[in-house]
């Protein structure tokens, strides 16, 4: 079987392709060749053998949607690829949008409805969670700097600049806020999205939803170490069954079909949890849920080629994870490979 | 009867390393943190630690006394335990 997977980028804010990779591999039923699709040369995981058995450089989504598939289409002449497995947040909806033309030509996929991406976007979430009685931080959506200026009518400081995609800045004042807004708008592009800070502990769950509602698996993760970009570096499975419940809650009121990541902050004085995120992917730690025993991305590949998948019942508890960095060494011919002709070999 | 409870799931190992599955919070204690943690555990009241400690540890009740009160103040603090 050949599955390909994005999100190769494992760099100091890594993508989720290559714990997403680790896990498929670890799962042997699948015997799975993983081609790797990659947006720039440099991405470490297509360099890594035991991680991806041929790369190719494929389109970014914004340069047209028939350019990419196009790629695809091309690749999957010459690989015949079974399942595609998209990871990065700011290519899904274009992929979600070509997944029945991949289906047409034989490639599975297993990505929410662009109605599901929708619910769960930064500027919309507020509506979702409030909807559904999910408690949220408040927000305003800024589409201008004259925005800004009605924040300390709303909250206090601080509050927390963010990016419709990525990117989330915390802001003590309105120049911080101003600074912030600029920062986000050249890469991110508008609006902005300015979200009462909420006091608290951050915590996080991976999870996949089979697309009826249903939560075949949750892993719930406390950072134990965080980096100056606000990703965590280290982190450690829990036991809180209230997280679970509200994350299935949260699966069941989006119907969600595919991975995702939900981020929680816990409130310190009511000890409450504030939804403040939905990616709607896996989580770059997800392979701490499958070392706990939800081999998440695994059952992804099950649920995407049709076969039935049931729902796991729990998951150790106290396994740790902590990232670290390697110097991969590489031949120039491997990078003239993929920078050349647009593939890269590792077999 | 104890005075205070225990965070329920609390895991204390045998070197004083505590976690707490609900949180993932990790904490230390020494070797008197953890008798006294283990008999909160065990439902004995704040008499019967003093006395244990004193008496095992060779310190002045009077002084553990406060000790004691400051431990667990603290043990509440980091939602380790909570007055019953």
């Amino acid at each position: 079987m050949k599955i390909a997977v994005t999100g190769l980028n494992n760099v100091d804010n890594p993508g989720p392709g290559v714990p997403v990779i680790r896990g498929i591999k670890e799962e042997g039923r699948f015997d799975a060749e993983i081609i790797g699709l990659i947006y720039d040369a440099l991405e470490p995981g297509a360099y890594m053998k035991e991680v991806s058995d041929r790369n190719y450089l494929i389109p970014y989504p914004s340069s047209g949607l028939d350019n990419l598939f196009e790629r695809l289409a091309y690749i999957h002449q010459v690989e015949k690829i079974d399942v595609l497995i998209p990871t990065l947040d700011a290519e899904l909806y274009g992929f979600a949008k070509l997944s029945s033309k991949l289906e047409s030509i034989g490639i599975k996929t297993f990505l929410p409805t662009k109605e599901q991406l929708d619910l769960r976007a930064k500027d919309k979430l507020f509506k979702f969670c409030t909807d559904n009685d999910i408690k949220v931080p408040e927000n305003i959506l800024a589409a201008s700097i004259q925005d800004l200026y009605s924040i300390s009518s709303k909250f206090s400081y601080p509050v927390v600049v963010k990016g419709i995609f990525y990117d989330a800045y915390i802001a003590n004042n309105l120049d911080d806020a101003v600074s912030a807004f600029h920062k986000i708008n050249l890469k991110w592009g508008l609006p902005i999205i300015i979200q009462e800070f909420i006091q608290g502990d951050e915590f996080n769950v991976a999870a996949l939803g089979d697309g009826t509602g249903k939560t075949v698996g949750a892993v719930g993760m406390r950072k134990l170490f965080i980096t100056d970009k606000g990703k965590g570096w280290a982190g450690i499975s829990i036991d809180d069954p209230v997280l679970i419940s509200l994350s299935e809650k949260i699966i069941e009121k989006l119907n969600w079909k595919s991975g995702a990541e939900l981020e929680f902050i816990k409130e310190k004085e009511r000890n409450e949890y504030y939804l403040v995120e939905i990616n709607p992917r896996f989580p770059a730690w997800v392979y701490l849920a499958v070392a706990s025993g939800q081999n998440l991305p695994a059952a992804l590949v099950d649920l995407a080629l049709g076969n039935n998948v049931e729902k796991f019942s729990s998951y150790e508890v106290g396994k740790i994870f902590i990232r670290y960095s390697w110097d991969l060494i590489t031949d120039i011919n491997k990078f003239e490979q993929i920078t050349v002709n647009g593939v890269l070999n590792n077999g | 009867m104890s005075n205070y409870k225990v965070a329920e799931n609390l895991a204390i190992s045998e070197t004083g390393f505590m976690f707490l599955p609900g949180t993932g919070e990790t904490f230390t204690s020494n070797e008197i943190g953890k008798t006294i943690i283990r008999m909160i555990q065990n439902g004995d009241s704040n008499e019967k630690i003093i006395e244990a400690i004193t008496k095992g540890y060779n310190v002045e009740p009077n002084s553990f006394e406060k000790d004691l009160s400051d431990f667990i103040h603290q043990l509440i603090q980091y939602n380790l335990a909570e007055e019953l």
